[in-house]
């Protein structure tokens, strides 16, 4: 047994118009997964649906939820989570990351990417760690962001 | 609980910020009441960071609906039991 055979981490998908957020969210999957961490996505149909199509057999997703179905069970007390990664390129994206910092014990982080990724980081008022690049097709500057992070994800409660 | 489509919202504002959303119910809604963001209302959650508001005219309830493609809306629907539910936090 090791520390991490219990913890679990909600990726919260924004709007998928931005081609990154699915390489991402894919790789981060992986990388939680090989730490032994669960991971549980949550986001719109489409963000979903992009996931599953990219992912046939299975080998990532585990267990995959509404964005309302998980705040409904955090709020309620029902479930909730050691981690919560949110990705964000627009503004919904910074209210749902705000949303979880407030209604989760998680420690949350915030993804942000896209043509506004600095001014988006500007906008984080609320205790979370900023993972921020200017990636809108090229998803190398927020992997390896990310790639810092990762580090922290597993080593920090 | 309904459906806040069912309702058939009248949108007030549409595709803002949750910040934006925000000061059009403060300014421009005499009653308003502060809720925690996931505060569910209806079958949707108040989404976005603290302070939020929901404000409260005649029988209708004005609120910041949240959508992750499309931004923050501003709609405007009767209250039903939902006001008594909400003067009645502390």
């Amino acid at each position: 047994m090791t520390e991490n055979d219990s913890r679990d981490a909600l990726i919260l998908l924004g709007c998928p118009q931005v081609p990154v957020q699915t390489s991402m969210a894919l790789y981060l999957v992986h990388n939680l997964a090989q730490r032994g961490i669960r991971p549980v996505i949550a986001g719109t149909p489409a963000a979903r649906k992009l996931m599953e199509v990219a992912d046939p057999g299975r080998h990532y997703l585990e267990e995959m939820t509404d964005i309302d179905a998980a705040i409904d069970e955090i709020t309620e007390k029902r479930r909730d989570f050691d981690l919560c990664f949110v990705f964000i390129h627009n503004d919904s994206g910074v209210a749902y990351a705000g949303t979880m910092a407030y209604i989760s014990e998680a420690r949350v982080y915030a993804l942000i990417f896209g043509e506004h990724a600095e001014d988006l980081a500007g906008e984080i008022e609320f205790p979370c760690e900023v993972v921020a690049a200017k990636a809108t097709h090229n998803p190398m500057p927020l992997k390896r962001r990310l790639d810092e992070v990762m580090q922290w994800a597993v080593l920090r409660r | 609980m309904g459906c806040l489509e069912a309702l058939k919202p009248e949108i007030l504002l549409s595709q803002t910020t949750f910040k934006e959303a925000r000061e059009y119910i403060r300014k421009n809604i005499r009653e308003y009441h502060e809720v925690e963001p996931g505060y569910r209302i209806f079958d949707v959650h108040i989404i976005g960071v603290p302070p939020l508001y929901i404000g409260i005219e005649g029988g209708d309830l004005i609120f910041p609906y949240t959508k992750p493609c499309h931004g923050t809306f501003v709609v405007k629907v009767p209250g039903g039991e939902e006001i008594a539910r909400l003067r009645a936090r502390k």
